[in-house]
C-alpha cells in the first residue's frame, strides 16, 4: 500500500506532467479563468510570438474588475482605460476562440462566481486565474490559485504551469456554529488567529464538523479568503453537498461521464494518518460574529469587543496598529458597536452569491436603512441578480433604500466607479481592508452579509444577533 | 524572447537604496493593456514633475544617460509589489542589465522572464562600477554573459555569477514558455491519458 496522502497530494499527483531532479514540476491546468486586468499583456505576448491558446475550450473569460455596475455599461464605459481593457478582452476572447461572457450576457459576473455557477469548476481539478482570489474554487476540492501575467501567458500557451509543491496545512473547525455566525466569520476568525502570513508556503485543507455543515456557497466564502491567510490555496474535500451543487450545471459532466467522475471524486479525501506540516483547530462554538478594526484582514475582533490599543501588540505590530488606528480614525477602548458607518457594500466574490443576499435580506425585510446611509447590493453575477429578483429579495433591498446594482467587482476594489470617498467608512462584505482598497483614504470594516445589513439599518457596527 | 549574449553600452548610476516597484512604475499605469510602451513612465515620479515636465536632475534625463542600457543601482533593487509592469517598464526603456548588491526576489525572477540580466556583485565591485558609470557617456562598459564578465571603460574586468539554467535561457532566448514547449510531447501524452481517465475535464 502506498503512503497515506492528503487531498492536496492526491490532486497534485494527478496533474504532474513531468518532474525535474530539483522537484520543479510541470503541472497540468484543467481550467484557466481570465479577466480583463491581468490578461491583455499575456494575449499580446501570444500575438508577438505567433502562439495560440493551447486549449481554448478549457479557458473562460469574463470582464469584472473594471466594469461599472450601473445601467448603460454595455454601450458606454466612461473611464477610457477601463473601456480599453474591457474591449481588449472582448477582442482577445473572440480572436483566440475562448469561452466568453461579455457584459451583455446574463451569465456575466465576477470570475470566481461565474466559474462554479456554470459548472466549469469541478472537484479534483486544477484551476488558475490571474487573480489571487482564485482560492475560492478550492471549495470544490479543486486545487486553485492565483498567478502572475507571465504565468497567464504560460498557461494560455501550454495549459501547464511550472510549480514546486507547497506544504500541507490543516485547519479544523470542530462542532457547531452558534446562531448568527456564518462562513465569513469562520474565515475571518481563522485569519485573526493565524495572521496574514500563517499559511505562507502552505495549501490549507479546511475540515471538521462545522465545515461539513456549510453549504457550497459558505465553503466558497471560507476558501476565498485562504489567500488573506497567506496560503497558496484553500481546499475542502468534496462530498454529497458538493455533488448536489455541481449536478446539472451547464458544463458539469452528464450521463456515464457523470458516474465516472463521481467515482473518482469520491476518492478525493485525506487518508487517515496522512501528514500535515501544520495544524490549527478552532471550536465552532467559540466563534462569534466578527469585524475588522484595522487595515489588515488579521485585525479581527468579535463584535462585542472594543478597539485595541497599540500596546496590546508586540514587535512590528505595535507600529502597524498605531498606523492602522490613525488611518481608520479610531480610539483605543471605543466599543466596536459605537463605530458609525456611512456606507454599506454587500457583494464581491467573497459574499456576492444568492445565499449571501438572502441572509442580508432576512435582516432588512420590512425595514429602512438609516437616513443618509449609502447602501448597495451588487450581485456576483447576472444570474444571481436574476434569481434574487425572482425570489423577491431585490424588492426587499430596494424598499429598504438599497441601490440594486448590476454584477461586477464593484466596491471591492477602487478600479471602477464604485468607490469610497476620503474618510468614508464602510461595512463591507468583501475581503480586503487595505489602505485605499475601496477608495483613497476610505475606511473598510470587513463583515458578513447579515452584519453588513444590520449596520445599514442602525448606522453603526451592530451585533446582528440582536436583530434576529 | 531575444537572445542575450553581450551588451556594450552606457551605464547610469542610481546609488539610491531600496528602489521599489512603485518608484519604477507607479500604480496609475497598471490599467494599460500592453507590456510595451511603459518605458516613458519608468521612474515616473522621479523623472517628471506633476505637470509632466522632465526633472533635469534625474539621472536618466541627463543628456549623457538618456540612452543608458545598464543600471548600476543601490541595495535591494526592485522591492515592493510583484507587478511585472516594473521589469516591463525598464526593458521598454532599453535597460538590459542591472547591477546591484541585492535584488528583491520576485523582481529578480521577473527580470529574467523579460530578457534582462540582473547581476549581483559585492559592494566593492558595485562601487567600482558606480564610479565608472559616473564618468558619463564615454564610459561604455561591456557585459559578456557567455564569459560572465563585465569590462569597465578602462579595461578592468569583473567576474560575476549567474544561475546556469537562467544563463542558458538568456543566451538562447528561451522563455519559460519556450522551455515548456520543448516538453510538448509530455503534455500531449498527459492529455491523451487524461482524455481516457478524466474525459469530463
Ligand atoms: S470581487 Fe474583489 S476580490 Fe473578488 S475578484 Fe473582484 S476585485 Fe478581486
Amino acid at each position: 500500500m502506498s503512503a497515506p496522502k492528503t487531498l492536496y497530494d492526491k490532486i497534485w499527483d494527478a496533474h504532474v506532467v513531468s518532474e525535474d531532479a530539483d522537484g520543479t514540476c510541470l503541472l497540468y491546468i484543467d481550467r484557466h479563468l481570465v479577466h480583463e486586468v491581468t490578461s491583455p499583456q499575456a494575449f499580446e505576448g501570444l500575438r508577438l510570438t505567433g502562439r495560440k491558446v493551447r486549449c481554448p475550450e478549457k479557458t473562460i473569460a469574463v470582464p469584472d474588475h473594471n466594469v461599472p455596475t450601473t445601467e448603460g455599461r454595455e454601450t458606454h464605459i466612461d473611464n477610457e482605460e477601463s473601456r480599453i481593457q474591457v474591449e481588449a478582452l472582448d477582442k482577445n476572447a473572440k480572436d483566440f476562440g475562448i469561452n466568453y461572457y461579455p457584459v451583455t450576457d446574463i451569465r456575466q459576473g465576477i470570475v470566481h462566481i461565474v466559474g462554479p455557477e456554470q459548472g466549469w469548476t469541478l472537484p479534483g481539478m486544477t484551476v488558475v486565474c490571474g487573480d489571487s482570489h482564485t482560492a475560492t474554487h478550492g471549495a470544490f476540492g479543486a486545487l486553485a490559485h492565483g498567478i502572475g501575467t507571465s504565468e497567464v501567458e504560460h498557461v494560455l500557451a501550454t495549459q501547464t504551469l511550472i510549480q514546486k509543491k507547497s506544504k500541507n496545512m490543516k485547519v479544523e473547525i470542530t462542532g457547531k456554529l452558534k446562531p448568527g455566525v456564518t462562513a465569513k466569520d469562520i474565515t475571518l476568525a481563522v485569519i485573526g488567529l493565524t495572521g496574514t502570513a500563517g499559511g505562507t508556503g502552505h495549501v490549507i485543507e479546511y475540515c471538521g464538523e462545522a465545515i461539513r455543515a456549510l453549504s457550497m456557497e459558505g465553503r466558497m466564502t471560507v476558501c476565498n479568503m485562504a489567500i488573506e491567510g497567506g496560503a497558496r490555496a484553500g481546499l475542502i474535500a468534496p462530498d454529497e453537498t458538493t455533488f448536489d451543487y455541481v449536478r446539472g450545471r451547464a458544463h458539469a459532466p452528464k450521463g456515464a461521464q457523470w458516474e465516472a467522475a463521481l467515482n473518482w471524486w469520491k476518492t478525493l479525501f485525506t487518508d487517515d494518518g496522512a501528514h500535515f506540516d501544520k495544524v490549527v483547530t478552532i471550536r465552532g462554538e467559540d466563534i462569534e460574529p466578527v469585524v475588522t478594526w484595522g487595515t489588515s484582514p488579521e485585525d479581527v475582533l468579535p463584535i462585542s469587543a472594543v478597539v485595541p490599543a497599540p500596546e496590546d501588540f508586540t514587535g512590528g505590530k505595535v507600529e502597524a496598529a498605531k498606523r492602522a488606528l490613525d488611518y481608520m480614525g479610531l480610539t483605543p477602548g471605543q466599543k466596536l458597536t459605537d463605530i458609525a458607518i456611512d456606507t454599506v457594500f454587500i457583494g464581491s466574490c467573497t459574499n456576492g452569491r444568492i445565499e449571501d443576499l438572502r441572509a442580508a435580506a432576512e435582516i432588512v425585510k420590512g425595514k429602512k436603512i438609516k437616513d443618509g446611509m449609502r447602501a448597495m447590493v451588487v450581485p456576483g453575477s447576472g444570474l444571481v441578480r436574476h434569481q434574487a429578483e425572482e425570489e423577491g429579495i431585490a424588492q426587499i433591498f430596494i424598499d429598504a433604500g438599497f441601490e440594486w446594482r448590476l454584477a461586477g467587482c464593484s466596491m471591492c476594489l477602487a478600479m471602477n466607479p464604485d468607490q469610497l470617498g476620503e474618510y468614508e467608512r464602510c461595512a463591507s462584505t468583501s475581503n480586503r481592508n487595505f489602505e485605499g482598497r475601496q477608495g483613497y483614504k476610505g475606511r473598510t470594516h470587513l463583515v458578513s452579509p447579515a452584519m453588513a445589513a444590520a449596520a445599514a439599518l442602525t448606522g453603526h457596527l451592530t451585533d446582528v444577533r440582536e436583530m434576529m | 524572447m531575444e537572445k542575450f549574449t553581450k551588451v556594450t553600452g552606457i551605464a547610469a548610476p542610481m546609488p539610491l537604496v531600496n528602489i521599489d516597484t512603485d518608484m519604477i512604475i507607479p500604480k496609475g499605469f497598471l490599467k494599460t493593456i500592453k507590456r510595451t510602451g511603459l518605458g516613458v513612465h519608468a521612474f515616473d515620479e522621479m523623472r517628471y514633475d506633476r505637470q509632466g515636465n522632465e526633472n533635469p536632475d534625474f539621472v536618466l534625463n541627463k543628456p549623457q544617460y538618456r540612452k543608458a542600457e545598464i543600471l548600476v543601482a543601490g541595495d535591494n533593487f526592485g522591492c515592493g509589489s510583484s507587478r511585472e509592469h516594473a521589469p516591463w517598464a525598464l526593458a521598454d526603456f532599453g535597460i538590459k542589465v542591472i547591477v546591484s548588491t541585492s535584488f528583491a526576489d520576485i523582481f529578480f525572477n521577473n527580470s529574467f522572464k523579460n530578457g534582462m540580466l540582473p547581476i549581483v556583485l559585492p559592494q566593492a565591485e558595485v562601487d567600482l562600477l558606480m564610479a565608472d558609470a559616473e564618468k558619463g557617456a564615454n564610459a561604455r562598459m561591456t557585459v559578456d554573459l557567455e564569459a560572465q564578465e563585465i569590462t569597465t571603460s578602462d579595461g578592468h574586468v569583473i567576474k560575476f555569477e549567474v544561475d546556469q539554467f537562467k544563463k542558458h535561457c538568456l543566451l538562447n532566448g528561451l522563455d519559460d514558455i519556450g522551455l515548456t514547449l520543448e516538453k510538448v510531447s509530455a503534455i500531449h501524452d498527459f492529455e491523451t491519458k487524461s482524455a481516457q481517465s478524466r474525459p469530463w475535464v
